[in-house]
């Protein structure tokens, strides 16, 4: 009993502290989920003369995913992405974050393009201004251009699955 | 006129002006790097850090206030970002938490010290006080000195115990 107080005191240390084991530190919350994906119009990769914008893609429910040819993790993510853009279920779209034109076309080339289309962030402006701090990140845009959910890092299959895919199906009103 | 101040800025380059360069270096150790979280944006080599000194800078040269810059960053990387956590409900644990487990433990140790048996410090009893006690324990109608003979009956007290059960029978009955 003359324990008591001490034992719960130390229990709660060592439950706070035993969370804080299993939580990624480089996991920060994006306070972007549930607001308007920052507008942009950047040039396209493949032909810079055009451009494209979210505004562009209202009505779409699509998935915009960071990447660039220097970044190794977006390397391991990318079979995954190119089953996904096999399905159709969801348009993937690009942004070349801080990379060189002619780099990211020679990675496409040999990696294969998932993507609809791409478009050059050269200077990383546009990744700022949607709280990029690692490459890869993907955002789920609905048909409003509100950005629904963010995956930071490497996609997996478990984030597609359980996460991603059954946003889409609820976004498109339940018919895929 | 500001686009003429931003071209000026623009041409001079960063190093031209040290008096926005200084608060651009001072506002930027506010805030965390997202890349390496324990230095700051003034500190990092990242190059996100370099790129949002550089947001900084131009913000600045645009003549937005530090405040005005501050949301700018907590609107995109949240509240994580700033290096000094803000004072709301939600970080009251944060802030005041350590001062509370410290008043509690004080609390605690000062209790326990006050009931640190006094004797530990004190003189042996005198011979005097030895022949009191004897005579105190003599009086059998007393149930207070009663209590204390019982308990200065059993086996295997040490001579400090006794010892203090003597003082405080003393004590007791000096009142």
């Amino acid at each position: 009993m003359k324990f008591a107080v001490p034992l719960i005191l130390f229990a709660s240390l060592v439950g706070f502290l035993g969370a804080g084991l299993w939580r990624d530190p480089h996991l920060v919350p994006s306070p972007l989920i549930d607001r308007p994906a920052p507008s942009f119009r950047l040039a396209r990769l493949d032909e810079p003369r055009q451009t494209l914008s979210p505004e562009d893609l209202r009505g779409k429910v699509w998935l915009l995913n960071t990447w660039a040819s220097w970044c190794v993790s977006c390397r391991q993510e990318h079979p995954l992405l190119l089953a996904l853009a096999r399905t159709g279920v969801v348009p993937i779209y690009g942004l070349n974050y801080k990379d060189e034109r002619a780099d990211a076309l020679d990675w496409l080339n040999e990696m294969g393009n998932p993507y609809v289309a791409n478009v050059q962030d050269a200077d990383g402006r546009v990744g700022i201004d949607y709280g990029v701090y690692g490459v890869p990140e993907t955002y789920l845009i609905d048909k409003a251009g509100v950005i629904r959910y963010k995956q930071i890092g490497t996609l997996t299959l478990k984030a597609l699955e359980e996460k991603i895919l059954p946003m889409v199906r609820d976004l498109n009103g339940g018919n895929p | 006129m500001n686009g003429v101040l931003l071209m000026m800025a623009i041409l001079i380059g960063p190093a031209g002006d040290s008096d926005l360069e200084q608060r651009v270096m001072k506002l930027s150790q506010e805030f965390r790097c997202l890349v390496c979280q324990n230095e700051t944006i003034a500190d990092s080599h990242a190059d996100l850090a370099a790129d949002l000194r550089q947001q900084i800078r131009e913000q600045m040269i645009a003549g937005r206030t530090d405040s005005e810059i501050t949301s700018y960053l907590t609107d995109r990387y949240g509240d994580f970002v700033l290096y000094r956590p803000r004072v709301t409900p939600k970080t009251y644990a944060l802030w005041f938490g350590p001062f509370a487990l410290l008043a509690g433990g004080l609390y605690v140790l000062f209790g326990y010290v006050k009931r640190w048996p006094q004797s530990s410090t004190n003189r042996p009893l005198s011979e005097e006080e030895h022949r009191r006690v004897e005579r105190l324990l003599q009086l059998k109608s007393n149930p207070n000195v009663a209590v204390y003979r019982d308990q200065l009956a059993e086996m295997d007290l040490d001579e400090r115990d006794r010892e203090d059960l003597q003082r405080r029978l003393l004590d007791d009955c000096r009142n």
